[in-house]
Order: C-alpha cells, then structure tokens, then sequence
C-alpha cells in the first residue's frame, strides 16, 4: 500500500511549506515527519516524498542516505545512542558502550531480538560537560552511572 | 585576571528561566530589540555592531558586524535570509545547548536585531535534530515572542516585519559548514559549495544571507543593551579587537566539568585549576585541545617566542602558553585557534595515540566525502592510528601519516580539511616521542583506555 501521512502531520506538512519559497527546502522536515510515523524511511516514503515536493527519487534518496538520522532499515521501538567522541570517552564512554551491550546481549548496530531496542555509538552530541552520555529515543541521560544505566535499560526492556 | 559575568547566563538558575515572563522580568527582555527596531536604521545597526568587536564564536572568530557589512545595502529583488547556525556538533563543544535550553528568549532577541541589521525577514535557526529540549524551547520561545507581537508583520509596531523558524538538521556535523548548512536548508545533501559566491552575495535560495552562530547571535541583546563599545571594553582584549564576553566550556579529565560565562581573555590555567579546580586525581596534563577538537593541541611545557615587541604576544614572550589569554588573535599566534573556548582536557597517562585515534575516527564518519584527500585522508589517518596502537606501524609509515595529513591541507571545498589534518599533525609533532615508543612495541603495557579513572 502507498504511503500516506498522518492527517495530523499532513496539517504540519501544510505549515511547514510555508516557511520556505521553494517545495524543496521541505525535503528534511517531511522525513522528519515520515520517519516518526513509520519508523524508517522506506522506498514507499521515498516515492511518497518525491511525488509530494516534486522531486525526483534519486534526489531524495541522496538526501536519506547522507544524513545519519534517517533510518534507511526498519530499528526497533527505542533507540539508545551512546556518545563515543573523545570528552566522552576521557569519562569512561567505552565503559558504557560495554556495559549496555552486556546488558542488553547485543553489539553496537544491533537490535534486541525481541525488537524493542536498537544500541548504537553516536558522534558527539554536544554534552561534553556531562559526560558520559546517552540518548535514548528524544531525551538526554548526562552524567550516566552503571545504577542509571541500569535504571534506564530495564525500563526499555519492560 | 578572571572577570565573571552573567549577561548570558543569568536565566541558567531560574526555575523556567526559559520562558518570557521571566526574561522579561529579569533581564528587561525585548527592551532593547524595541529601542532598535523602533529608533535606528539599518546602517546605524550595523556601525554599532561594528564597536562591538564579537568575534564569531562559532569558532572561525570573524568579526560579527563587519560581518553584517558584506550585505548589499539596499535591499534589491532577492530577499535578504539570516541563517543561525546552532548544529553544535563539534567534539569538546556544549555551550550553545545551554543557551538554547536556558536562555532561549536570548537567541530570538538577538535574531530579530541581526535580521533587522542585515535586511532580513526571515531568520532560520539550525539546530542539529538530537537536540529536540533546544527545539522545543526555541519555538515555545518564538510563539511566546510572536503572541506578544514582537514577531510577525509589524514587531514592536515597527513595518519591518520579521518571521523565525526552527530548521531541523538530520544528523550531520558537515552541516555546521555554512554553506552546507545552506544546501541543507534548502533540502538537499550538506555538501559545502565552492567559495566565492559566498553567502552575503549568494546564500540560500540564491538570496544574499549572513550566517551567525547562535552564541553570537544571543549576545546581541547585551552588546547593544549597555552599547556595544561598553560591551567590548568588558574584555580584558578588547585592545587587539576581541571584545565582549562568552561562554567557556570545561570537559575531559578535569574536576568540575561546566559551562562558565566570562569576560573574553582568561588563560587556559585559570580555567583549569580556578574554575575547573584542577585534573582528576590531580594528575599532571599532558595537554588540552582549546577550542573543539579541530583544534590543534596545546602542551603545558610549549613556550611563548615572541621577541619582537610589536608582537600582540609579546607580553608573554618566554612563559607557558597555558598563561596567554585566550583570544581569537593570541591562540592564532600560538599556533593553534580559540575555537569554540570549550577546552579539553587530557590528563598525564592517557595516550596521545589513542586520543588522536579517537577523533580520527569522528572525522572518517563525518567526512561529506565531496573531496577525494578528505574522503580518503580521514579514512587513512584513521586506520594508521589503528596500527601504530596494534603496535604493527612502520617508521616510515609514521612519515606517510605526515604526508596524507598535510595532503589534504588546502585542497578542499571547506575548512573540514583543515579541521581534520591540522589536530592530527600536531598530535603527530608534539607526541613523536610517544608515536614511536609504540612502534617500538614499548607501549603495550599502557593501557589505550582513555578514562584514567574507572567508570562507575
């Protein structure tokens, strides 16, 4: 089935053309908005965009594969990025990323079997002040012990 | 002498400092944004922007209204853009984050002055998508601003009318590269373009645009709230053209990790052990990286040469390079740069290798891959770094390393290039001794971790 937004985001697709002068400059919100509907963006988001912006597919295509954000395969429900850039890693990063994929019984780039967390290292996400960090889904966990860690995982994996 | 200030800073502690209401009560919000937008022409903002000697503090250090002054005068078919760079990615760099999540009022207020300055109705902040508490403050902010009438078609009743909006990156730190950020915006891949035409003539959509960072931007407000000379005086350089004050940042092997905001020209000593109070274990450093992990490295035990007393360093011709005021001229002239001010610090006993192996593999990650000594260089820096620490490097291959760095110096479409040979060829001078100890396979009993103390 061809994908279709949201009437609510296709409302939000509305205010966000008009911020710009051209269809184009819509391109990174749209998948914004497409990936957290679907999760991933898909060749069915792809053509879904082209045909909405007026653009060619190769061109959104060359937009989803430069940036890291958007999800070019399915990922499970959460996802966990932890900081691995060098302030991070001075505080004991390697330590975390070891310790969540003990915990979670998998390697960096992987997902839970059970589909519920994707585990990945991330390029410094500007909280070198609070180090070590995580992301997990839209919130920041700073200053991360292994008893917050902890805390944070089982929750996931409710 | 440190010299703290809270003109940025002091909604920080409030409960919701971030909304109006406070910033209004507090720091008389918006007032200043009226008495511009009400009282002065364009080109009186901008010569007044001018006295403020705000060196970018994005990390290029460009004197933020000469800046301004590169807009075309007039206003001809193009519409004139603002584009605010917040997509703070750079490793060793956490201020503009505060400022987003704390002060947000603070960043449209400078907007809306910078907009008016340059011409603009539009003003785009960029903000990198992790950051979604930023986002969030940043457009409550801007409705709360808009409510208010100090957005839209006529703010503070003046006929300038002025709209902001949150431009959302995708993860790509190429996309603090302005130009990327300008392909970006216009919804395509972040490559940087060729300069010239640079932005002032051609930015987004075509259309003459001036990028600011976002601190910069946020500092407006207070530079043209006491006068912008007054503001400059406040920094102990403002002499050599580097005014006002900003935010430093403290992050790596130090005891109290912040952000502090003070008069420009603290030394890195005064940072570490007076408002960081000292390294971890008070251990030694071996050294600090100034300003953003682009940034070359700075050891303790470098000295300042400047004999010739017409030297901005001279003051400090024979004493360490930790007691120079940090400044955009005075790091330039100790062969390194100000950056972004959020200085990282690396203990005694972690390995130099190890730390340059870090950062080589951010760069081979966010390399847009535009250019062929980028794309590859990163790539081979990296994978070099990987076997001097395997202990199989060769000596010569210690040469080459030399060569794929300064390969890539000066033959890219941007200062990625730069960003990325410039650290590792000072890791590679200033800790040969340590390169070729591993070589050697002297090393393998020094643990490569780089947390000298265990996590917990």
């Amino acid at each position: 089935m061809p994908f279709a937004l949201s009437p609510e985001r296709e409302r939000k697709l509305e205010e966000i053309l008009g911020r710009y002068p051209t269809k184009m400059a819509a391109t990174l919100p749209l998948l914004h908005l497409c990936q957290d509907q679907a999760g991933y963006i898909g060749p069915d988001v792809i053509a879904f965009v082209s045909e909405r912006l007026d653009l060619s597919t190769a061109h959104v295509e060359g937009v989803v594969t430069f940036y890291t954000l958007y999800n070019q395969h399915p990922v499970g429900r959460h996802q966990v990025w932890v900081c691995r850039t060098l302030p991070c890693a001075l505080r004991g990063a390697q330590a975390v990323i070891e310790h969540c994929e003990k915990r979670l019984g998998i390697r960096c780039g992987e997902t839970t079997a059970d589909g519920k967390v994707t585990l990945r290292t991330a390029e410094c996400l500007a909280s070198c002040g609070t180090a070590p960090m995580m992301q997990v889904d839209r919130d920041y966990h700073e200053n991360l012990t292994r008893a917050r860690v902890d805390e944070i995982l089982s929750k996931l994996l409710e | 002498m440190l010299k703290h200030t809270d003109y940025l800073t002091r909604t920080y502690a409030k409960p919701e400092g971030w909304t109006l209401a406070t910033y209004e009560r507090d720091l008389e919000g918006y007032r200043v944004a009226r008495r511009v937008l009400t009282t002065m022409s364009r080109q009186q903002v901008v010569d007044e922007a001018k006295k403020a000697n705000l060196r970018g503090r994005g990390g290029a250090g460009f004197p933020m209204g000469v800046k301004w002054s590169f807009m075309p005068k007039t206003v001809g078919p193009k519409p004139h853009y603002l584009v605010v760079n917040a997509d703070e990615g750079e490793p060793g760099t956490h201020k503009d984050r505060t400022l987003m999540e704390c002060n947000p009022h603070a960043c449209i207020e400078g907007t809306i002055i910078a907009c008016y300055g340059i011409g603009a109705h539009v003003g785009y902040i960029y903000v990198r998508d992790e950051l979604h508490l930023s986002k969030a403050r940043l457009e409550d902010a801007i409705v709360e601003a808009r409510e208010k009438g100090y957005l839209g078609g006529a703010p503070f009743g003046s006929p300038f009318p002025i709209e902001i909006y949150v431009h959302s990156g995708a993860g790509a730190y190429i996309c603090g590269e302005e130009t990327s950020m300008l392909n970006s915006i216009e919804g395509r891949r972040g490559e940087p373009r060729m300069k010239p035409p640079f932005p002032a003539n051609a930015g987004v959509f075509g259309c003459p645009t001036t990028v600011n960072n976002l601190e910069t931007i946020a500092a407006v407000p207070t530079a043209f709230g006491m006068g912008c000379e007054a503001f400059s005086k406040l920094s102990s350089l403002h002499g050599i053209g580097d005014g006002g004050v900003r935010l430093y940042g403290l992050n790596g092997h130090v005891k109290r990790p912040q952000i502090i905001e003070l008069a420009v020209g603290p030394t890195l000593n005064e940072l570490i052990y007076e408002v960081g109070g000292g390294v971890l274990g008070d251990r030694g450093i071996s050294c600090v990286i100034p300003g953003g992990s682009s940034t070359p490295v700075l050891r303790p035990d470098e000295i300042v040469h400047a004999p010739d007393a017409k030297s901005p360093l001279n003051p400090w011709h024979g004493k360490s390079v930790f007691d120079v005021p940090l400044g955009v001229d005075t790091m330039r002239g100790v062969g390194t740069m100000l950056g972004t001010c959020c200085v990282t610090v690396i203990a005694h006993g972690t390995d130099p290798v190890a730390c340059m192996h870090n950062l080589m593999q951010f760069y081979r990650h966010e390399s847009c891959g535009q250019c062929t000594p980028c794309r590859e260089g990163a790539a081979w820096l990296e994978r070099f770094c990987r076997k001097v620490l395997d202990g199989k490097a060769s000596l010569t291959e210690l040469d080459t390393l030399h060569d794929v760095a300064n390969g890539i110096m000066g033959n890219t479409i941007c200062a990625f290039g730069e960003g990325t040979a410039m650290p590792a060829l000072a890791f590679l001078q200033k800790f040969r001794r340590e390169f070729e100890s591993h070589l050697r396979g002297e090393r393998s009993g020094v643990e490569a971790k780089l947390a000298v103390e265990p996590w917990s």
